[in-house]
């Protein structure tokens, strides 16, 4: 790997860190507010697999946020540079396209990542909660993370404006990550929608997520891990077939 | 000599419109290029496809020998660009920008080439101003220290004075002529005609996607050799003989006539007088680059001299 890659990769991070106020601090405080009124509403009436509604809505907040914010960092990411003109300061120096989208998708993972840690951090006190089986809370938040930075990527190259980004964001990035069993379990829902959700595969980054909690999930954390795994592949794919096309970047 | 850009037929389309057809030229290790042409004609493409910006239709391109396509992470380290665009990126102060910019072509701790570069450029004293604080004419003398980043044997500067100051145009050209001498091949878009003449060595125009002269300065200007008569008329160029106005280039209200030498000017005044114009003012001009350039623009209708 040249170091063309480690310093797309330091900038990247370096342009969210430093506004981290509204790259880290917002979403962190948004899921602190869903959590407050959520299990305020519901804490009483509500028990999933058996844990109480509080602590079985944290996880899914954590790793929701994740999600939106990787997203959120290689989608705004491109597009700023690009209605700025600023991206041709990477087009220019001699960095491959598999470099360039690793570069853009770790970040966007680390983004994801950091938020994930402080909605925790905030929330962990208001819910007694687990960690039952650490290696897959790490490994779900990761791909789900690496998924998103990549779906953010193609979003970000195709999008000319910010307008088309923010329907991109609304119309699927956000039905995907609040029907996905975020505040619910899927076994809640009525025949129809379990099988919807089952085709959703942000389902599964977050039910795989809560097993590393508690050890309990709607389906097992191996199929998701492999409903996921293949989602990555298939992202990755797309998008370094747009890479390396140059579609949009390289006209 | 060896050559340090080569392009070969290089044609581009954007949908309809054909904005390279069939560009090929060389320039040569150590020259001061000039690419000229009117609004369009095709500079910043073909710029960009030989910075792997934009892919041509059609055609290759090398720097230094190396295909921009096939081995691009050579040429790229061997090319900089100044792009025509003044673009930056807000979240970063001058030496960040530097430093980030170094590190995509692999270099680590060239900070004592940065401060070279700033010191040049004037911008020593902003080195840690965020760069949306600059001004436009700071940004632009940014844009080519980021060109200029990697020693790039090759610089290409488009349009590079737009927007800055005469005092700084004279120390940017001081600069990158002693980066010309020091081994640089330095290829250049301006509309400014005057200093391309003083600047470049050879020159390519451009129209319409096609090279419509490619000589050295001097043999353009020699083959231009002449005189101008520019005149303006009582009843404008409407009250020239037809036969006249087919010679003249008017451009507000003057009409300018080409005169290969002193001896036209008499039958050019004899006809005048024959068409009963009056003349309100009359000036006799040496030609200069903007002539061979007016005249090459007018004359290259169909006829491609250069362009094989
Ligand atoms: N990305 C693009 N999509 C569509 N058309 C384009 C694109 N880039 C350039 N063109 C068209 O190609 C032609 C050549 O443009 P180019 O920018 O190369 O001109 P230029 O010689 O650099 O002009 P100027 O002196 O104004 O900078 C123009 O007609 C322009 O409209
Ligand atoms: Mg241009």
């Amino acid at each position: 790997m040249t170091s063309g890659f480690v310093t797309l990769l330091y900038k990247e991070v370096l342009r969210f860190w430093k506004v981290s106020f509204q790259t880290v601090g917002a979403p962190v405080l948004t899921a602190l507010l869903y959590l407050m009124i959520f299990s305020h509403v519901l804490e009483s009436h509500v028990q999933v697999n058996g844990v109480p509604y509080g602590a079985f809505l944290i996880p899914g907040l954590v790793i929701m946020s994740a999600l939106q914010n990787a997203f959120a960092n290689s989608s705004s990411s491109l597009i700023q540079s690009k209605v700025t003109g600023s991206v041709v300061f990477v087009l220019l120096p001699p960095i491959s396209y598999v470099e360039f989208f690793l570069a853009y998708v770790v970040a966007a993972m680390l983004r994801g990542v950091m938020v994930g840690v402080g909605v925790l951090a905030v929330t962990i006190w208001f819910a007694p909660l687990t960690f039952v089986a650490p290696h897959w809370i790490l490994l779900f938040i990761a791909l789900g993370g690496a998924i998103m930075g990549t779906l953010g990527m193609i979003a970000g190259i195709w999008a000319d404006k910010f307008d088309q980004l923010a329907g991109f964001q609304n119309f699927l990035i956000m039905p995907l990550t609040m029907l996905s069993g975020v505040f619910y379990s899927i076994h809640s829902l009525p025949e129809f929608w379990q099988v919807v959700s089952r085709f959703n595969p942000v389902f599964y980054m977050i039910d795989g997520f809560r097993f590393g909690f508690f050890g309990a999930s709607d389906v097992a954390p191996e199929f998701s891990l492999a409903v996921v795994t293949a989602s990555f592949v298939l992202a990755s794919a797309a998008t370094l077939a747009l890479l390396r096309s140059g579609y949009k970047l390289r006209s | 000599m060896s050559v340090a850009v080569s392009i070969s037929r290089v044609e581009k389309c954007f949908g309809a419109l054909r904005a390279l057809a069939g560009v090929s030229l060389q320039v040569a290790e150590g020259e001061f290029f000039g690419l000229l042409g009117p609004n369009g004609a095709g500079k910043t493409t073909l710029i960009s496809c030989l910075a792997g910006l934009t892919r041509p239709d059609s055609g290759t391109l090398s720097v230094m020998g190396h295909d921009v396509r096939s081995d691009y992470r050579s040429a790229r380290r061997q090319l900089g660009v100044v792009p025509q665009e003044l673009v930056f990126d807000p979240f970063f102060s001058v030496r960040e920008t530097l430093r980030i910019q170094s590190g995509y072509f692999g270099i680590r701790n060239n900070d004592d080439w940065i401060d070279e570069i700033l010191a040049n450029l004037d911008l020593t004293a902003k080195a840690d101003v965020n760069m949306r604080r600059l001004s436009g004419g700071m940004k632009r003398r940014v844009l080519v220290a980021q060109a200029l980043v990697h020693k790039p044997p090759v610089l290409v500067l488009d349009e590079p004075t737009a927007g800055v100051d005469v005092e700084l145009r004279q120390g940017l050209w001081q600069f990158v002529r002693r980066l010309n001498q020091d081994g640089h091949t330095v290829i250049l878009t301006t509309h400014y005609l005057e200093e391309a003449e003083a600047l470049c060595g050879r020159i390519a125009m451009l129209k319409q996607g096609q090279v419509v002269a490619l000589d050295t300065t001097r043999n353009l200007l020699a083959r231009y050799s002449g005189q101008t008569l520019n005149l303006r008329l009582a009843g404008g160029a409407a009250s020239l003989p037809d036969a006249l106005r087919a010679r003249a280039t008017e451009s507000d209200g003057t009409c300018a006539f080409h005169l290969a030498g002193l001896d036209e000017l008499e039958p050019l005044l004899s006809a005048l007088r024959e068409g009963h114009c009056v003349i309100d003012d009359l000036r006799l001009t040496q030609a200069d680059l903007e002539d061979v350039f007016l005249g090459v623009m007018q004359n290259s209708g169909s006829a491609h001299e250069a362009a094989r």
